[in-house]
């Protein structure tokens, strides 16, 4: 069954077109990792889908749901979680509070039952506490909880982001460069974690990543773009092959490769 | 340094941390309570100026200290409250009503600016309060029919309940029922930000990007931001009309507003603890100055009391740019470390990269 | 003919908010940070001036008082920059606005301690005298004001176009930290930049004390040059003289054909509107940010 799906999706910035026809779609369960040489284009559908951008053409689905309706902040509740590439947490809070703010989609309370903090709200906090604890848990941030983003070594703000799209306990995870940044250590842990994610959890991730080892090791699928387009899709292995993927990361023509 | 085990999630839910904390509330609410019983009626006026500046700050705290939008207009909402109190007093409505409904009108205006506001950002947002501020003076004076415009208009004594509360007459009564209000109100902003609502505020104020990210509807909740914000404000407008008695526009010129920013700066950015702190700065520097100035000279010097403001308020963010709060934190920790604390331990983060015309 | 000179009068006033907007346009292009004390600069420069020139102080030539004025003026922006506003280099927006709110009332309070808060009166060589052009009586101060704004817009414009300097500005006005990388010092444009619009504001100033009193609330005009700004389109240099010239011209006609009172409210309504309908302002610079 498929999770999302994605139909000839265009998206210009003026005469730039920085997504130009690209379908695909993420079957429940798997990995879908998109890559692409810098400025192919794989941010872009990030935030398309995340409805931060409108798109120009095409179509977005979620399960039955069209996301191009859709206003950014809609996108959560339905279960999409996401992280970015240079690392959007709430610096001034501290790690528990980053994670506490990801279920904000799951709150159940409207702003006059928090001012009076009833006993409903008090159960609701603790609801929201255990699950975040269970996250903390899982991606072993227990000696970071109380402490401030801003004083946080980068790896450890990575983590959080992914413990914060998380926490909205959403069906599609989208990560956007986990590894970026990262040390040949932790990258090892973001791959684990993401194996967890997609086999204990039930996860569907998917994923923009440069670091090729990481992407051979977890991905189910990948999809290589190049200008807006989509040039290659397939396994790890049948994508890295393919001459027009070999093509846009040396920068030279197809043809000249074959 | 206090150690917190922690074997609840309630610890963190809970209002205080711990007995201690606990403890140092109470003694502090209980102290208030006495206070008319130790001072005399001068200084009772000036603490109940100094409650009525603390809700007001707190209203004005929500919006730019928690969300992050700037007004520097709030003297308006303040406005709102104040002339809706005395409307409603004309009419008869009873305290216990009056007050809320005071309130909920400054918040149901605020909202409605809000609907323009919350489009914009940045300086945008401070220049469109500061014009709403500047506009708020005239309007005053133009709806002079309900108003009494540059006249001004005397506000009825409060009925609660059959006990007539004066300001000057029974300045003690008068004095714990601001600090009644100013309690609720305190422990409704506390509960506010324990909470989702509280934790969206200052996940927008941090990363609008990531607050609309894991689902949060911006501009509902900068919206329901504006009328907590100006509902707070609106209340302390109408403890405002009682304390002053008679009043006229000039009760909420645009340097009011300016004030109130200077207050939660001062005090510190951000935290409920700073609207106090910048309300006792706001409440009793001008006593000390004046003290100050009489050792030297007795003649007036006009513009002192803001000039002096306006210099503690440009110390304040070149030095110490969360406030006295921010200073009360740092020295707490010192002692609670000493002798281990270092000084990069409060080292200042800078952002260089965000640049706010991208946004 | 009546209405030919309200207008007239509108330019001429329309031009010194101009002027005022312009600063606050040049400070913000550049630093990204408004400068909420132009106001109060304007009204510390005329006040400078005034202690040159006149009679009961100084009594120096009016032009060389002026010049030493401005000069003055540049020298204090820029230490400005330098001792207060560079400390908070990469904080958020707003602490610079809360920063130059302040100073603006340190300025405020200083002007009042030295000159007193009863307004003054800056003697110029040409103040009284008249001209009358196809039957409009125009007054020299007028004239002056509109003469030396458009020389002031004009050499900037020549200044951001044809001097290394002016480029530099406009690069890292543009991008600071790809000016950075590219060899500008930004820092040192950041002061020029401050220093050129304290300059500004003392011309302002003057134009603005040679066709009336001023005391040291002057200051507040600012507010109103925030109007033109914004109405201009906050990035855009002409735009501010334009803006200012559109408040100018709006206000005395509101005072004529409005009922008392609402004249007053008349440049903020606007500027209000156009904040409403452009959230920002009629030639933003604002694109999404690229997440």
């Amino acid at each position: 069954m498929s999770v999302l799906q994605v139909n000839d999706l265009a998206k210009y910035f003026g005469g730039v077109k920085a997504v130009d026809g690209v379908s695909f779609d993420v079957q429940e369960g798997e990995v879908f990792t998109i890559i692409g040489p810098n400025g192919a284009g794989k941010s872009t559908i990030f935030n398309l889908i995340s409805r931060f951008y409108d798109v120009t053409t095409g179509s977005i689905q979620f399960y039955d749901q069209e996301l191009t309706r859709l206003r950014a902040d809609q996108i959560a509740p339905l279960g999409i979680g996401r992280t970015f590439q240079n690392i959007e947490l709430f610096d001034h809070s501290t790690v528990l509070q980053n994670l506490l703010v990801g279920r904000h989609a799951k709150r159940r309370s409207t702003f006059i039952e928090n001012v009076l903090f009833t006993p409903r709200v008090r159960n609701e906090e603790r609801e929201h506490r255990a699950a975040v604890e269970d996250i903390i848990e899982f991606l072993d941030l227990h000696a970071y909880r109380d402490k401030m983003i801003a004083g946080l070594p980068y790896g450890v703000r990575k983590i959080c982001e992914i413990g914060r799209a998380l926490a909205c306990g959403p069906k599609l995870l989208m990560l956007d460069e986990p590894a970026s940044g990262l040390s040949v250590e932790e990258t090892q842990d973001v791959a684990f974690w993401i194996e967890d994610m997609q086999k204990d959890m039930g996860l569907t991730i998917l994923m923009v990543e440069h670091d090729m080892s990481l992407v051979n090791q977890v991905s189910d699928r990948v999809l290589a773009m190049d200008e807006g387009k989509p040039i290659a899709l397939g396994t790890p292995a049948e994508v890295q092959s393919d001459p027009k993927v070999v093509a846009a990361y040396l920068g030279v023509d197809g043809e000249a490769v074959e | 340094m206090r150690i917190h085990f922690k074997t609840t999630y309630d610890q963190d839910i809970r209002l205080f941390i711990d007995r201690w904390t606990f403890g140092v509330y109470a003694v502090l609410i209980v102290a208030a309570i006495c206070m008319p019983f130790l001072l005399d009626e001068y200084l009772i006026g000036e603490l109940i100026s100094v409650l009525i500046w603390a809700v007001a700050g707190m209203g004005l705290m929500v919006l730019a200290g928690h969300t992050g939008q700037a007004s520097l207009g709030h003297a308006a909402f303040l406005a709102c409250g104040a002339y809706m109190e005395v409307w409603l007093q004309s009419k008869g409505v009873p305290f216990v009503i009056s007050l809320p409904l005071s309130g909920l009108f400054a918040g149901i205006v605020g909202a409605i600016i809000a609907i323009p506001a919350i489009r914009m950002s940045g300086i945008y947002l401070a220049i469109a309060t500061l014009a709403f501020g500047v506009i708020t003076e005239d309007v005053i004076i133009l709806l002079h029919d309900y108003t009494g415009g540059v006249e001004g208009v005397f506000v009825n004594p409060i009925n609660l309940f059959g006990l007539e509360i004066e300001r000057y007459t029974t300045p003690s009564y008068f004095y714990w029922l601001c600090l009644g209000v100013t309690i609720l109100v305190t422990l409704g902003y506390v509960n506010l930000m324990r909470s989702s609502t509280g934790r969206a505020f200052v996940a927008i104020r941090d990363s609008e990007i990531s607050a609309r990210a894991i689902g949060i509807n911006v501009a509902l909740y900068k919206t329901i931001s504006f009328g907590i914000s100006c509902f707070i404000t609106g209340i302390g407008g109408a403890l405002l009309a009682h304390f002053l008695g008679f009043f006229n526009y000039e009760a909420f010129l645009i340097l009011i507003s300016i004030q109130l920013l200077l207050l939660i700066v001062i005090g510190g950015m951000g935290s409920i603890h700073g609207a106090f702190f910048g309300a006792i700065v706001i409440g009793f520097v001008p006593q000390l100055v004046t003290i100050i100035r009489e050792m030297f000279t007795y003649s007036a010097i006009p513009g002192l009391d803001t000039g002096i403001f306006a210099t503690l308020l440009v110390l304040i963010m070149l030095f110490e740019p969360q406030g006295i709060y921010g200073m009360w934190v740092k020295t707490r920790v010192w002692f609670e470390l000493f002798p281990l604390a270092r000084k990069d331990m409060f080292r200042r983060h800078r952002s260089y990269l965000k640049t706010e015309r991208m946004k | 003919m009546e209405f030919l000179q309200l207008i007239v009068g509108g330019v001429a006033n329309g031009c010194i908010y101009g002027l005022v907007a312009l600063g606050f346009v040049l400070i913000y292009k550049a630093t990204e940070s408004v400068n909420f004390a132009q106001g109060d600069m304007m009204m510390i420069g005329a006040f400078i001036t005034l202690q040159m020139v006149n009679a009961e102080y100084w009594a120096m030539p009016f032009l060389i008082g002026v010049l030493i004025a401005t000069l003055l003026m540049t020298v204090f922006s820029y230490g400005l920059e330098v001792v207060v506003i560079r400390k908070l280099f990469g904080q958020p927006q707003f602490a610079v606005v809360i920063l130059t709110i302040a100073l603006g009332f340190v300025l405020r309070f200083i002007a009042g301690f030295i000159w007193g808060h009863e307004p003054l009166n800056l003697e110029t060589p040409f103040a009284g005298q008249n001209l009358s052009i196809l039957g409009i009586a125009l007054s020299m101060d007028q004239v002056v004001t509109v003469a030396v704004t458009i020389l002031l817009t004009g050499g900037l414009f020549l200044f951001f176009q044809k001097t290394k300097l002016g480029v530099a500005m406009q690069a890292s006005s543009q991008n600071q930290l790809a000016a950075y990388y590219m060899g500008i010092p930004v820092k040192r444009v950041h002061g020029l930049i401050w220093a050129l619009s304290g300059g500004i504001a003392t011309i302002a100033g003057v134009l603005f004390a040679a066709r009336g009193a001023i005391d040291p609330s002057l200051g507040l005009l600012g507010i109103k040059a925030f109007a033109a700004a914004v109405i201009g389109g906050f990035g855009s240099l002409p735009g501010a003289i334009a803006g200012g010239l559109i408040i100018g011209i709006i206000e005395p006609l509101a005072g004529r054909y409005f009922p008392a009172g609402y004249s007053q409210i008349a440049p903020y309504a606007i500027m209000l509107l156009v904040l409403v309908l452009r959230p920002n302002g009629l030639f933003s610079q604002i694109q999404a940010k690229k997440a």
